[in-house]
């Protein structure tokens, strides 16, 4: 139990997949103008991130790694989470209109977020078992979604500074990223290892 | 367009990193060295030639309709062989880059050629296509890891060029740096297209 809590607070806090690993920048950068969005991004990637992080596990446990073919991971992972997420647009599309009117745009884009394919493949690389892999996806989606928002709740309040003409829109935002990255480095030796 | 141009725009006039925004995550995550800055670039001008190649030559004889995954397999197909080939034959750079050489499947600048170029364009096009953003990102990675690297450890490529007496910026090596440098370099190059026109 103790070392599943140390997977989730290292993912989360201190290895914050966005602001100390770069997984899933574009989005972090693409989708954080406003606070709602953002929320709806981030809900949609933990979601695929926690059940791809279960299916991608089986996958390499139960074909991969059997029939020897281990370095075809790439392939069939990139392929597995492809097909995950049209599923889960049409489930989502049959149960929850309303689920579906919230995420519906953001959930395509997720088949090229370098984040879900990054935890997938970190699961296998660091050699975690079942439960640990579904830790991971989850508090790595919940690291995500905490980054975007608070990008998000400043780039609102940037709206109304007064940001050097050269400096409007992205550079400013990959500074205010600078600074949350700076911010997020104090937790850099939360676990003596 | 001629070929001459088709390869021409993806250095300055369409550069993928600093006019696109394309790419992002590895152009901040591996620019901690020019070495492996260059590294990644070429990497990934490998498989963009690659995939733009197959997609050209196969744009006649691929459905529309799955055509989103058939490029999927084409561009993984090229990763995975980079990736094997640089684990035999340069460890020590496919231990630097680590995950991101997997993680060149998603970069979107591959896709995005292979989308709105390569699928419609003859094969000599999207060769000249291919190589001219290959170049242009691999020059962008070396732009900004060149910054890091001098102002984070006072050296470029692993050799000493700022004097002895300079203390070395050690956050422009770490991932904070990765953000500032990257947003300071897009300010100053959209200032100074400002003032061109």
């Amino acid at each position: 139990m103790e070392h599943l809590f140390v997977i989730f607070i290292t993912v989360f806090l201190v290895n914050n997949f966005v602001l100390a690993k770069f997984l899933g920048l574009c989005p972090f950068l693409g989708v954080s103008k406003s606070l709602g969005s953002a929320k709806s991004m981030g809900i949609a990637v933990t979601f695929v991130m926690t059940i791809a992080s279960v299916v991608t596990w089986c996958v390499n446990r139960f074909l991969l790694v059997p029939y020897h073919v281990s370095y075809l991971k790439t392939i069939v992972f990139i392929l597995v989470i492809a097909t995950l997420v049209q599923l889960v647009e049409l489930f989502i599309a049959k149960v929850s209109p309303t689920l579906q009117r919230v995420l519906g745009i953001y959930l395509p884009l997720i088949t090229t977020n370098c984040a879900v394919l990054g935890v997938c493949i970190l699961n296998v690389q660091e050699e975690f078992g079942f439960i640990e892999s579904v830790v991971h996806g989850f508090s790595a989606g919940l690291g995500f979604t905490l980054a975007i928002c608070m990008m998000a709740g400043i780039r609102e309040r940037l709206e109304f500074a007064r940001v050097p003409a050269a400096m409007q829109g992205f550079p400013i935002s990959l500074i205010v990223g600078g600074l949350m990255a700076l911010s997020f480095f104090g937790f850099q030796g939360f676990f003596a290892h | 367009m001629g070929v001459g141009s088709e390869f021409k725009k993806g250095i300055i006039r369409e550069n993928p990193t600093f006019k696109l925004l394309l790419g992002l995550c590895p152009t901040l995550a591996v620019t901690t060295s020019v070495k492996n800055g260059i590294g990644m670039g070429l990497a990934t001008t490998f498989v963009l030639l690659g995939a733009n190649f197959v997609i050209s030559v196969l744009r006649n004889f691929i459905p529309d309709k799955i055509r989103i995954p058939a490029f999927i397999v084409i561009i993984s197909t090229f990763v995975t062989l980079i990736d094997l080939l640089l684990a035999a034959y340069l460890p020590a750079l496919h231990e630097a880059l680590g995950i991101f050489i997997p993680l060149i499947v998603v970069n979107c600048i591959i896709m995005g050629r292979a989308e709105a170029f390569a699928s419609r364009s003859p094969v000599v096009h999207s060769i000249a296509d291919a190589l001219g953003m290959g170049i242009g990102f691999t020059l962008s990675l070396s732009l900004i890891s060149a910054v890091r690297e001098l102002f984070g450890t006072g050296q470029l490529l692993g050799l000493d060029v700022i004097n002895a007496f300079y203390e070395p910026a050690v956050i422009m090596i770490l991932p904070p740096g990765a953000f500032l440098t990257m947003g300071l370099l897009l300010g100053l190059l959209n200032y100074i297209s400002g003032r061109k026109r």
